[in-house]
């Protein structure tokens, strides 16, 4: 049974209050790092950690924050994403519901640690009722003496506010989301200069993922050095897995970096196996953006080494036999899953959430959108598979932010991995409209999923 | 993508609407006001129900910002709404990981059990519904969403779905 470090208490009743959360030795890394530590041990301390960022990219969150700009005399702000959007990642949601003490006590010492006097939390604005859970909570964490002025009688002094989003997945990246803290449309912004020098209202800002936020109440807790010994290599410490799609146990487990893909699916303290005594097809690993594997390529590396649940292993292959960590929304697709309907309903996800900006992006996503229709409704050609990779390669690369790239991978890691899937949506179109294609050659790592089952 | 309904019918704010309006604007630094846009919004969503073009006009004033400022962020964000829905807004999930727990079974199966395509409102004017995108609840899928409190329906069936438009409409009558 792996530590918990974020999720201990999640099963404790109230925990979701001040109280119960205190009682369990709540915003005790306030205490800490207000008391004992200056704001650039802190920094020290989560580079100790080697926290990588919880939200999709992996960059190092302790280098984040030392590149934060410090002139003189301007504010500078610490920003929570709470945008969670990308389809198959809910953890941020289970852990803002549960436990949200948890992120505002990391809110405080991560604010500390940056010297922002005032930050905010920018939440999705579909999650209103874990905004309205947030603002209690923090209503509750100011009357304790933990948020307002001099918290503690350090002479610290930090308010904390909730921004509920529009509804637009393009804010979950980090320019698009100070665009829309200041009341403007969610149109990424060129970098240089990055949010560190010119965030938000034009001063030096962190945007951190909640799950990376809520990651420094432990490591100050226990320092990074006892942070870093869990996990594999450069992938330290726990991860927050969102598992859904076709699993027999979905939800938000908490692993150990590296623990091995098959255990995680097919154990019963994880995923349990595939719902419905079916075989796995294909997994997305970490949110829909990242590339799709066939089954086999997933469980096995291309070397036929056990895949683990890091940022390397997911990774192992590249984007020919590999994939990413992401954000680590698991996506799970058994034997009747249709992966042409899938890609275009990505496509169709990418089209619409495109902020039309750029054009590769804007144009092409529609496009890819329309072909992969096509092709699901029996009026592909065999044409099609390449132009998709085409049009992939002409987004790929040539936006200004990384929702491009997002919308290129999933179709052609899709193409890559089950082109005679597309193929015999062609070859066999009146078929196609009206059954699957089954589990194909993607099998051989079923016999695990037989065991297992 | 819902159409914009055009009307030049004048709007009122309530008092609640109006202090909510400046404890937003408090939230920020001086002249910054413009950041309150978007949470004002569902505030004004959440009274009038959508967003008319008098509404937004009438959020700019308060904002000190110029109309368009307004209408261009109501128009990007897919939550701020540019005509009238039903008085309960059904916004099922169509994004992948639903579908493969049978989203597109639920959409088909509101479309038939309400009598209404996406987008249109029931004659009683109680129901209407539209698929989104991912909400962030893959793994209790299918689910669906209802504003302005934007409570979650989780693990969709067909008798779930006949259940809560039930207990809707009986709230509604009520």
């Amino acid at each position: 049974m792996a530590r918990k470090l974020l999720l201990e208490h999640i099963n404790v009743p109230g925990i979701n209050t001040y109280d119960v959360y205190r009682s369990k030795g709540g915003y005790a890394s306030v205490e800490k790092a207000l008391k004992t530590l200056s704001p650039e041990d802190v920094v020290e301390e989560v580079k100790k950690s080697g926290l990588r960022g919880r939200g999709g990219a992996g960059f190092p969150t302790g280098m984040k924050w030392s590149f934060l700009a410090k002139p003189e005399g301007v504010a500078r702000y610490l920003v929570c994403n709470a945008d969670e959007s990308e389809p198959g990642t809910f953890k941020d949601r289970y852990l803002m519901t549960y436990i949200p003490h948890l992120l505002i006590e990391g809110m405080i010492v991560a604010s500390y640690a940056l010297g922002a006097k005032t930050s905010y939390i920018y939440v999705r604005g579909e999650m209103m009722p874990q905004i309205r859970i947030l603002e209690r909570a923090i209503a509750e964490a100011k009357n304790a003496g933990f948020l307002g002025k001099n918290i503690l009688g350090t002479g610290y002094d930090l308010e904390l506010y909730v921004q509920p989003g529009g509804g637009a997945y393009i804010c979950g990246e980090e320019t698009a989301l100070l665009e829309s803290l200041e009341g403007k449309r969610g149109n990424p912004r060129i970098k240089p200069p990055f949010p560190a020098i010119a965030g938000l209202y034009g001063c030096p800002t962190v945007v951190n993922n909640v799950e990376s936020i809520a990651a420094v109440v432990p490591i100050i807790n226990e320092g990074g050095d006892e942070y870093a010994k869990l996990g594999i290599g450069r992938s330290t410490g726990t991860k927050l897995i969102s598992a859904g799609g076709n699993v027999k146990k979905p939800g938000v487990y908490e692993i150990d970096l590296g623990l091995p893909v098959e255990e995680f699916l097919y154990s019963d303290e994880y995923c349990g196996g595939i719902a419905n005594g079916k075989r796995l097809k294909a997994v997305v690993a970490g949110g829909s953006s990242v590339p799709i594997l066939p089954a086999n390529l997933f469980l096995k590396t291309a070397n036929n080494e056990a895949r683990l649940m890091s940022y390397e292993s997911l990774a192992d292959g590249g984007f020919a036999t590999g994939t990413m960590m992401g954000s680590g929304g698991f996506i799970a697709f058994d034997e009747d899953q249709c992966i042409v309907r899938n890609t275009w309903n990505f496509a169709r996800f990418y089209s619409h959430e495109s902020c039309g900006q750029c054009s590769p992006c804007r144009e092409g996503t529609g496009w890819m959108e329309k072909v992969l229709h096509r092709l699901e409704n029996g009026q592909g050609k065999m044409s099609d598979m390449d132009m998709l990779v085409d049009i992939s390669k002409k987004i790929e690369g040539n936006t200004i932010c990384p929702l491009g790239d997002a919308a290129a991978w999933p179709v052609a890691s899709a193409i890559r991995h089950f082109r005679d899937e597309f193929e015999w949506h062609v070859t066999n179109a009146a078929t196609a409209v009206t059954r699957n294609y089954g589990i194909g050659n993607y099998a051989d790592p079923l016999i695990i999923a037989e065991k297992a089952g | 993508m819902l159409k914009v309904q055009h009307t030049n019918e004048p709007v009122e704010f309530s008092e609640a609407l109006i202090s909510s309006i400046a404890d937003k604007i408090s939230r920020y630094p001086e002249g910054k006001q413009k950041s309150a846009l978007l949470p004002v919004l569902h505030d004004v969503q959440a009274e009038l129900g959508w967003l008319s073009v008098p509404a937004m006009d009438k959020v700019a004033a308060y904002l000190q910002i110029e109309p368009i400022e307004v209408y261009e962020v109501a128009t990007f964000y897919t939550m701020y709404l540019m005509r009238p829905q039903g008085k309960y807004f059904l916004e099922v999930c169509r994004t992948g990981p639903c579908c493969l727990v049978g989203a597109e079974k639920i959409m088909d199966y509101l479309e038939e059990k309400l009598g209404v395509k996406e987008g249109e409102v029931t004659a009683d004017g109680l129901f209407s519904w539209r698929g989104v995108e991912c909400l962030a609840a893959c793994g209790f899928g299918p689910v669906l969403q209802i504003g302005p409190e934007y409570t979650f329906y989780e693990n969709l069936t067909p008798a779930s779905v006949d259940q809560l438009i039930s207990d809707l409409t009986a709230k509604a009558n009520n």
